[in-house]
């Protein structure tokens, strides 16, 4: 299918693919196994300028947008959503930056970023306060020409590999959702370290880890837009970060298809391809079937957001629900074409349904994204009377 | 530090077919690469400009064509690029060869390292390196395979050897040649594909480079290619039997008696 992509998109799309098959394929189960961060796979895709793609032209960046940024992920992903969540967190944790930073932050940050110098994280989530992201503990005082932080964050993608974190904390307590901050945290300042490595069930290549601030001093021009917006900045991420999901799930779940399509024409049992089978068959076209519409939703929803759009919550939720739920039953089904081979670790697809898993819960879980559905057909239809 | 690398293009041998008849390449429909030891020489060429700073001219002389190495080569990150081609270059031998490549750097200005592949895969002599040295009066290691030390007065390399590798301080100005080890070709970038594309690849033939006609191509080679063909084993087979000391003494009688080999004077 051609989505009339740029000649630039183009590029983007086969220098991904070469790195996936080059680099990536090569190496997944072995950084699974070892649940070992790719450092140099992640070198590979800075020296490929893929970390500039988003980051605009004036900070040295190739100034694209949410459809670049998920061309890439969705191609990184279809080998390894592992590899595909450490390079798209990177962009998570650098949004914030795109979307508030002022112009010194910009200039200090994006740069590094986009090089692939610094790696990129965004610390919302605590041990308290997973959807109910308001509740958040971590708190930061001001303190002369400085903030204090105090507290600890949770499940921390790039957690320890970051140079460069985006860290949501409470300001203001008595002020609720307006009460919370956006602050930049470089991996050096005095009191912020790095706690426990999480034991993952997928996605095992990132890292995944505690963030503690214990009277960890930033100086007070590390704040992201203003005090009070800290949900706003997490919001705004997310909505431009979600197709990004999206595009992963679609990733993994081509990946999944080429596996079983390719398996089920060689496996034979009574005396046939088991694709000859027409129920095999026809999982594999539901497949198909599944993967084509979440792609063309992702890429549509994707060229939305680019166009400039203000009110794409609602569409950037459903470009995350649709295809990360497909994403989990085509990787079941696949698992089921492969049979028995499915279930070894032998073969790619046991871990691809461990990873699609993951795309369904993080950025907000899917039940939260319905919620945000909801609110907006509740919205939409209040207006309509 | 100014390095240039010589790249050639190649046609892509994974997928290359013989003629059956004439034992020839089946040139026709298969795609052209870059010489595989030519991406390792590039490789080398970035790192050491990471390290040291400076500017990569990346050379090739082949047909028109050509120039698509050396757009590729842009992708990968060189600076800039050079093709040389002239009607009068075809049927060069190595010879020939290093006389426009040797000529080309030279008309570079100053260059501090010129870098090639270990060896093409289609002519596979390993001479166009050396023998580019040679013209240029310039100090040269084959077959590097690492780097201890850069900078842009000298560098130390490990030449590789069939048993283990030679620590070499090279001093610069200085040509080298690089074996696979030197370290695994990073992917090209987006910004190098998107100058790539753009890229006006400048030319240069025989006149250009003050080369006389009689000096490049055919004319200019000492060896020429009359034909190419598998080597036939054909022939008559005899097998020995007897103790290790008979079937030798047999095998030296017959290598006698067919004059492969003569026995004393
Ligand atoms: C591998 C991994 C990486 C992560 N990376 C990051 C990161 O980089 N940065 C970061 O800040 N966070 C990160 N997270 C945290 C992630 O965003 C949260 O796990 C997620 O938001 C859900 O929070 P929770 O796990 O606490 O679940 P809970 O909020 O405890 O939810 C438990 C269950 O209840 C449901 N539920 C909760 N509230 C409602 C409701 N109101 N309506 C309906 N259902 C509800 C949920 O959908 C879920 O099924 C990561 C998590 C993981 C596992
Ligand atoms: C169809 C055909 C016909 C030929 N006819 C003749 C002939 O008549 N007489 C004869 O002697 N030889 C002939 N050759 C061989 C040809 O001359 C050599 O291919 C050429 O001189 C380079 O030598 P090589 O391939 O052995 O390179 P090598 O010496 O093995 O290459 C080593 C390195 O030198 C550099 N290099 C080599 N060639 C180039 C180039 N063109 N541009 C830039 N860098 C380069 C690269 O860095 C390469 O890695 C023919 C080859 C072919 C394919």
């Amino acid at each position: 299918m051609d989505y009339f992509f740029t000649e630039e998109q183009e590029m983007i799309r086969d220098l991904c693919r070469q790195i996936a098959e080059e680099r990536i394929k090569p190496v997944r189960a072995e950084l699974d196994e070892k649940e070992e961060f790719p450092s140099e796979i992640m070198k590979a895709l800075a020296q490929a300028d893929l970390f500039q793609i988003i980051i605009p032209e004036e900070y040295g960046g190739l100034g694209g947008g949410c459809l670049e940024n998920c061309i890439a992920v969705e191609e990184l992903s279809r080998a390894c959503c592992g590899v595909s969540t450490s390079y798209a967190a990177s962009f998570l944790g650098a949004y914030p930056m795109l979307l508030f930073g002022n112009e010194a932050q910009k200039e200090k940050y994006l740069p590094l970023i986009g090089s692939g110098e610094k790696l990129c994280a965004f610390a919302l989530t605590e041990s308290a306060s997973g959807s109910d992201a308001a509740s958040i503990q971590t708190e930061a005082k001001k303190d002369g020409d400085s903030y204090v932080l105090n507290g600890s964050k949770q499940w921390i993608t790039n957690g320890g590999e970051a140079g460069v974190y985006t860290v949501i904390a409470i300001t203001d307590r008595n002020k609720g959702a307006r009460g919370a901050t956006a602050f930049i945290v470089e991996a050096d300042d005095p009191g912020f370290s790095i706690g426990k490595k999480e034991v993952k069930m997928g996605i095992r290549a990132s890292a995944t880890s505690e963030l503690i601030f214990k009277d960890c001093r930033i100086p007070a021009d590390r704040v992201l837009g203003k005090e009070g917006l800290g949900f706003v900045v997490a919001m705004r991420t997310f909505d431009k970060s979600r197709p990004g999901v999206g595009a992963q799930a679609v990733g993994v779940a081509q990946g999944a298809l080429d596996e079983a399509a390719a398996f089920a024409r060689v496996r034979k049992q009574f005396g046939k391809p088991i694709i000859t089978f027409q129920a095999v068959a026809h999982m594999l076209a539901d497949m198909a079937v599944d993967i084509e519409a979440a792609r063309a939703l992702v890429y549509a929803v994707a060229r939305y957001v680019d166009s400039g759009a203000k009110d794409f919550s609602k569409v950037s939720a459903i470009a995350k629900v649709f295809p990360t739920d497909m994403a989990m039953r085509v990787t079941t089904n696949a698992v089921q074409v492969l049979g028995g081979h499915g279930y070894m670790r032998e073969y790619p697809v046991e871990k691809m349904m461990r990873d699609a898993k993951i795309l369904q819960i993080y950025e907000g879980t899917n039940q939260i994204q319905r919620n945000v559905i909801g609110q907006e057909l509740n919205k939409e239809y209040g207006r309509k009377k | 530090m100014k390095i240039a690398v010589c790249i050639k293009q190649v046609p892509d041998t994974a997928n290359v077919k013989l003629d059956p008849e004439t034992h020839t390449l089946k040139r026709e429909g298969v795609e052209s690469i870059v010489n595989p030891f030519d991406l390792f020489a590039l490789e080398a060429a970035l790192r050491i400009k990471e390290a040291a700073g400076g500017e990569i001219v990346a050379i090739t002389m082949g047909p028109p064509q050509a120039e698509t190495v050396i757009k590729e080569a842009i992708g990968y990150g060189v600076d800039e690029g050079l093709l040389l081609s002239d009607r009068a270059f075809a049927g060069a031998d190595t010879w020939a060869t290093t006389a426009a490549l040797a000529k080309a750097i030279e008309g570079l200005g100053e260059v501090d390292l010129v870098i090639c592949g270990k060896q093409a895969v289609d002519g596979d002599t390993a001479q166009v390196g050396p023998g580019i040295a040679q013209r240029l009066g310039l100090p040269h290691v084959a077959f590097v395979k690492g780097f201890r030390e850069i900078d842009d007065k000298h560098l130390v390399v490990e030449r590789q050897m069939d048993d283990g590798y030679d620590v070499v301080d090279l001093p610069l100005p200085a040509l080298m040649t690089v074996v696979r080890e030197v370290g695994e070709p990073r992917p090209p970038s987006l910004k190098g594909k998107m100058r790539a594309k753009k890229y006006t690849v400048p030319m240069q033939g025989a006149v250009e480079l003050g080369l006389d006609e009689s000096q490049v191509g055919l004319a200019g080679s000492f060896t020429q290619v009359v034909k190419v063909f598998a080597p036939s084993h054909s022939g008559d087979r005899r097998m020995l039997e007897g103790s290790d000391e008979q079937m030798g003494a047999e095998v030296i009688d017959a290598l006698v008696d067919t004059q492969v080999i003569m026995v004393g004077s």
